[in-house]
């Protein structure tokens, strides 16, 4: 009946499937059906997690709450560059740099330290910039998913909370540091087992 | 006054039986709907691979009672629109009819002869028990018709047109599936039924009679409004159907009504073609052992019928309207007048009653029928459809 009509070359035709009598009388597939229903009710796996008795895995490049690593004499390992908070897409990094004490033994081989450093936990997207940014690691997300807080000036964590971020997370001993200097991230693991070396100049992840 | 009591302390010996099986099922219903909605969540989440509620005492078996006192608890909203009286008529009416159909409902061992004492059934020995339980139980139409015209909403009211025109179509295939039962018994009696059944497994009704039980089992559960006929009530469609207006107390009301028909299908599935409280190598007779024993193979029996509902809202989707109407007129009652004529051959003529059992030829060939019909609707459609969007394009 279509033979007088132009027939267009990129439709496709799908059929109907055709119904046996089997099927028609519906008994069959509802027996199939129940068969299913009955298998699964006794299958005795559910797929439920007991979320705040079990803990679920956390991935080791998930981005949680952000943490500032020490160094091996347990300073601050932020140099105060502003990378991060330059490649923050949010604007939630605040950094006030000021020069290391130069007197005091402990800030000898430093030239900066960060006098605040400021991440409104709110404002941030989670997108782990900050992280890939820093030359020296001091920045990390950590595998912290369950952030909450009664008031938003609870949730702007300064430099001291960051750091005990970083000595609880590191005592628990569920996030190593993730980064090694020069070596990038979990997160961009495929650019670092490519070996390609650092990308070209204005074709960064900012330029 | 004085004559009053004395009548009442003469009918005492009948009075109270009939007073305690009142109170069982007064007690029972209630209990009953808010456990079986806790049943009900259990089940669908095993079926779906989940846990399903077990916060709320141990397995969260007092899910079902905070449930309960929540919504006991809700707030009574009275929308502006709808008709204050029938509003409030509509939900009582519904659960009264779901009740009253309990009446000659058997819930133990009732033996035919029944003598004083306390009986499982509040009216016993009744002449025309299924008639009334079928005549009562058709009147919870009525109450889901009212609440949904007493919304004055558009929604409610497509529920409750499609609930009237589901239980009319429906009445009669359940109706005709079980007048071969009551033909080979001889009576109406739901005690009398059971007791004909009582003599070997190969006795029960369903044995014989198993296209009935198909028809009777399809067309009680449109009578219950469950899934696969749910469409007074679909979500998808019709906000919640004839409900939507209600909420708190009178809200559960419909609910309650709505699980004692699925325990009152039950019952009667079971009652008509499963042997009731018979099971082989158990006979009841008046001890109280055997009563107990009858009433545990009774409750145990339904409760698989009612799983088995259960199960049915998790495997089958819903059916559309057109298809819901096509099965109750085109298949299921053909096939109800069919073995009704095949009942009355066996039974005219005296032939053993399990030639029947061969009536499963039968919807094979009445499939074969209805397939070959179906097959030449569904390719005319296509083509149909197909010329219409070629007719489309060319004009383009």
């Amino acid at each position: 009946m279509t033979t007088n009509v132009k027939k267009e070359k990129t439709i496709k035709w799908g059929e109907e499937p055709k119904i046996g009598w089997v099927e028609a009388m519906y008994l069959p597939a509802v027996l199939s059906g129940v068969a299913t229903a009955v298998r699964h009710a006794f299958s005795g796996k559910p797929m439920t997690r007991q979320y705040p008795e079990v803990e679920p895995e956390i991935p080791a490049n998930y981005r949680g709450v952000h943490r500032l690593n020490r160094d091996e004499e347990g300073r601050v390992k932020c140099v105060a560059c502003y990378m991060c908070q330059t490649a923050c897409p949010a604007n939630c990094i605040e950094i006030i740099a000021a020069p290391a004490p130069k007197d005091d033994p402990h800030w000898q081989n430093r030239d900066k330290y960060p006098a605040t450093f400021t991440i409104d936990e709110l404002r941030c997207i989670y997108c782990g910039m900050c992280e890939e940014a820093c030359p020296v690691d001091a920045i990390e997300l950590t595998s912290i998913y369950d952030l909450t807080g009664l008031s938003r000036e609870e949730m702007i964590f300064d430099k001291e909370k960051l750091l005990s971020v970083f000595d609880e997370t590191i005592q628990s001993g569920k996030d190593p540091v993730r980064t090694n200097r020069g070596v990038l991230g979990p997160a961009s693991e495929e650019a670092s087992t490519a070996k390609q070396g650092p990308p070209p100049p204005g074709r960064g992840r900012h330029g | 006054m004085m004559s009053l009591f004395e009548n009442l302390t003469a009918m005492w010996p009948t009075l109270w039986p009939t007073l305690a099986a009142i109170a069982v099922i007064l007690a029972f219903v209630p209990i009953l709907g808010l456990y079986m909605t806790f049943i009900e969540r259990k089940l669908a989440a095993y079926v779906q691979d989940r846990v399903g509620p077990n916060r709320v005492g141990p397995l969260g078996l007092f899910q079902a009672i905070a449930d309960g006192i929540k919504i006991f608890l809700k707030e009574q909203v009275i929308p502006d629109h709808v008709y204050t009286f029938l509003y409030f008529v509509a939900p009582t009416i519904s659960l009264m009819t779901a009740m009253f159909a309990l009446v000659v409902m058997p819930f133990g061992p009732v033996p035919v002869d029944y003598e004083s004492g306390f009986r499982f059934v509040v009216a016993p020995g009744i002449d025309i028990g299924i008639i009334m339980m079928f005549a009562i139980s058709s009147l919870s139409a009525y109450g889901i018709i009212l609440g949904g015209w007493a919304s004055n909403n558009k929604y409610s009211l497509y529920g409750a047109i499609r609930s009237c025109a589901q239980f009319i179509s429906y009445e009669i295939p359940l109706g005709l599936s079980i007048i071969g039962v009551i033909a080979a018994t001889g009576s109406l009696n739901i005690e009398k039924i059971v007791a004909a059944q009582s003599g070997s497994i190969w006795d029960w009704n369903l044995f014989w009679q198993p296209l009935a039980l198909l028809i009777f089992f399809t067309s009680a559960l449109a009578e219950t409004n469950r899934l696969p006929f749910d469409l007074p009530e679909c979500e998808q469609e019709l906000v919640g159907g004839f409900h939507t207006e209600y909420g708190g107390i009178k809200f559960v009301l419909f609910f309650l009504a709505e699980y004692t028909h699925i325990v009152t299908v039950s019952f009667l599935t079971v009652l008509l073609f499963f042997g009731g409280w018979n099971f082989p190598g158990i006979r009841t007779d008046g001890t109280v052992l055997m009563m107990t024993a009858g009433t545990l193979i009774l409750v145990l029996k339904v409760s698989l019928v009612v799983a088995f509902i259960m199960l049915l809202r998790w495997a089958l989707p819903r059916f559309r309207f057109d298809q819901l109407m096509g099965l109750a007129w085109k298949g299921l009652i053909p096939l109800g007048m069919v073995n009704l004529f095949l009942v009355a051959i066996v039974l005219t003529f005296g032939l053993p009653k399990h030639l029947l059992a061969g009536t499963a030829f039968l919807l094979v060939v009445a499939a074969w029928i209805s397939t070959y019909q179906l097959q030449r609707s569904l390719e005319y459609s296509a083509t149909s459809r197909r010329v219409a969007t070629d007719m489309r394009g060319a004009s383009v």
